[in-house]
């Protein structure tokens, strides 16, 4: 058995919260920032266009 | 009162209704969320077989539902797009396609973690564990060929039909446990009945609604910037109040 084995059966509610819960609330958390970065950035570029077609 | 659906295949009509919809979907899921996680973890009781450890399938079981489920509904707007060409269709398909990514990636980690202390190994070629890889794969697949094709219509035709045909391994995910000898466990709910406690069921339902209702929130939030990016040339979309500010 090795450490590991050993801290996750002494421990398996924070073993099972910090590997399975937290891992998947800090995935759909990077998500929802890159999907809100995502439409600044389109915006943006939206805005960049316009400007520079009404220049023309 | 008939409703005209076909109103809402406009990505004109679409994005403003998208827009008011997701805000009720995220606050519905993070709620959800907390009640669903406070039901598995401190009403549900500790399984006598597994100890703790059961409380991985709070997020484990809805991650692999929804990983499998969006991919057929991506495979199905994929269809629909290179059947009837509508342009919706296919920007639904490729906002879809991240969110059902990382659930089969949720899926493949917490089962890792759940198959260590149960099985004695993170991983094992099992034919489930197997087919949930390869639909990670395809997910990827997706991406990575509507990404490396620069004209979208076309990268839309291209990868709809990796998409259709890759949905034959849906099937292959959920019928793997009852035609081969796997090491990963059948269906506990069945129509038949189920032995799970009533407080775990309510855990794992409320939590897979939070998951459906979020994952209904980000793709729409997704859909948006593409439906931005792909009609940045229309006028409805100069004459939007967030691209005049």
């Amino acid at each position: 058995m090795t450490g590991l084995d050993i801290w996750m059966r002494e421990n398996p509610l924070t073993y099972v919260w910090l590997g399975s819960y937290v891992v998947a609330l800090l995935i759909f958390a990077v998500e929802i920032v890159l999907v809100r970065h995502k439409r600044k950035l389109t915006l943006e570029q939206i805005r960049l266009l316009r400007e520079a077609g009404e220049e023309d | 009162m008939a409703i005209n659906w076909f109103k809402y295949s406009a990505p004109s009509t679409f994005y403003a209704l998208a827009g008011k919809l997701i805000p009720w979907f995220a606050v519905s899921a993070a709620m959800l969320f907390a009640v669903g996680l406070y039901i598995g973890f401190f009403v549900a009781p500790v399984d006598y077989q597994q100890g703790e450890f059961y409380r991985i399938i709070f997020i484990h079981v809805p991650a692999s539902i929804l990983s499998m489920f969006l991919y057929l509904v991506m495979a199905a707007y994929a269809a629909l797009g290179l059947i009837f060409n509508t342009r919706l269709s296919a920007m639904m398909a490729t906002a879809i396609a991240p969110t059902g990514a990382l659930f089969a990636f949720i899926s493949l980690w917490t089962g890792a973690l759940w198959g260590k202390p149960m099985w004695g190994a993170w991983w094992v070629w099992d034919a489930r564990l197997t087919s949930e890889l390869i639909l990670l794969f395809l997910y990827l697949g997706y991406m990575a060929l509507h990404s490396s094709i620069d004209d979208p219509r076309r990268a839309d035709r291209a990868s709809a039909l990796l998409a259709i045909v890759g949905s034959v391994n849906v099937p292959i995910i959920y019928f793997s446990v009852k035609w081969w000898n796997t090491l990963h466990q059948g269906s506990t709910i069945k129509f038949s009945g189920t032995s799970m406690h009533v407080a775990m069921q309510q855990a794992m339902f409320i939590t897979l609604a939070a998951c459906w209702l979020y994952a209904i929130a980000v793709v729409l939030a997704r859909v948006r910037s593409i439906i931005l990016e792909r009609e940045h040339q229309t006028k409805w979309v100069a004459e939007l109040s967030e691209v005049r500010t």
